[in-house]
């Protein structure tokens, strides 16, 4: 089988998009929001002194290869009242990580899933799922929601609230 | 927040045009004026109802490396703890969380190798063992809260 740092360093090539300096100038214009005026497109466009249609189509190009995985806005989960954010963490057997990771996925109220490395004996689980709801009870919830959709591949499962923000500076790239 | 407020935002958490007026096609599916939308945009984004609007990119994809870290910190040391972690500015957000392994980080570092520097260097700076959790595989992103 695989090591686990062999196959972390393979997804790390295979996720290499070639972007070049126009590419990387129009992630810099972009990261921090979308202009709010009615050609939002033509603003950035005009900073870089190309044509609009040119922003697009590269804007495309990223959407397509996954370099931006969407267009959107993003709600403060906290100012919409989401105030008991987990991460529920599953351990459950490495030959069916992916099956489950896919199928806990798709449950609309999981914002993020992922397989990370155990380690053993402290810590047990290999899958993480992050949910967010109005309040613990609620959570909880969801994790009954999770463990039913995981079955009998359930070990052991945990969640883990956050109970303070130590630091949040989110990500900024630098060119 | 009224219901515009609220049909607006669970519009936009699906997506956006990319078109060379998006805020048209968008105010046109709202019923409302292309202004009005912009409007209403900038005042959600104002009072941080909304913490982004825009392209999401993949960090990865950039070319960055990532990682989840956890520390179990004891309890008398969790300031000093978190003071070390915090002042390396490849940390981008650390929380606490409510279990043994009690401080949750997320590492940026442009190379993989800088990870491992990095939590090397907080593991000699605060004498506790580090937990990297790098993701190995990924299932999904995205989060659509109805409001």
């Amino acid at each position: 089988m695989m090591s686990e740092a062999v196959k972390q360093d393979q997804a790390g090539m295979e996720n290499k998009i070639v972007l070049d300096e126009l590419d990387r100038k129009i992630v810099e214009l972009t990261q921090s929001g979308l202009p709010l005026v009615s050609r939002p497109y033509d603003d950035i466009s005009e900073q870089l002194g190309i044509d609009p249609s040119e922003v697009i189509s590269r804007m495309k190009r990223m959407l397509d290869s996954g370099v931006i995985r969407r267009i959107a806005a993003v709600p403060n989960h906290y100012a919409l009242g989401y105030k008991a954010n987990g991460m529920t963490v599953w351990d459950v057997p490495d030959d069916k990580v992916n099956e489950l990771g896919q199928k806990v996925g798709q449950l609309v109220f999981v914002s993020h899933c992922y397989h990370r490395p155990r380690f053993l004996p402290e810590w047990p689980y290999n899958l993480f799922a992050m949910v967010h709801a109005h309040n613990r009870d609620d959570a909880r919830l969801l994790v009954d929601k999770i463990a039913e959709v995981i079955g009998s591949d359930d070990r052991g499962h945990d969640i883990l609230f956050s109970t303070q923000i130590l630091k949040k500076t989110g990500l900024r790239f630098n060119q | 927040m009224n219901t515009l407020d609220r049909k607006i935002i669970n519009l936009l958490q699906k997506g956006f045009p990319l078109s060379e007026q998006p805020y048209l096609e968008v105010a046109e599916q709202l019923g409302i004026e292309e202004s009005e939308l912009i409007h209403r945009l900038a005042d959600l984004l104002e009072k941080k109802t909304l913490s982004r609007f825009g392209p999401m990119y993949d960090a990865q994809k950039l070319g960055g490396a990532f990682s989840l870290v956890a520390i179990n910190v004891p309890e008398e040391e969790y300031d000093r703890v978190t003071e070390i972690v915090n002042s390396f500015s490849e940390v981008a957000h650390n929380y606490r969380r409510d279990h043994d392994l009690n401080m949750w980080f997320v590492l940026a570092t442009d190379t993989p190798e800088k990870i491992h520097a990095v939590n090397s260097q907080i593991e000699k700076m605060t004498g506790l063992k580090v937990y990297n959790m790098p993701k190995l595989d990924e299932y999904y992103i995205g989060l659509n809260l109805p409001v």
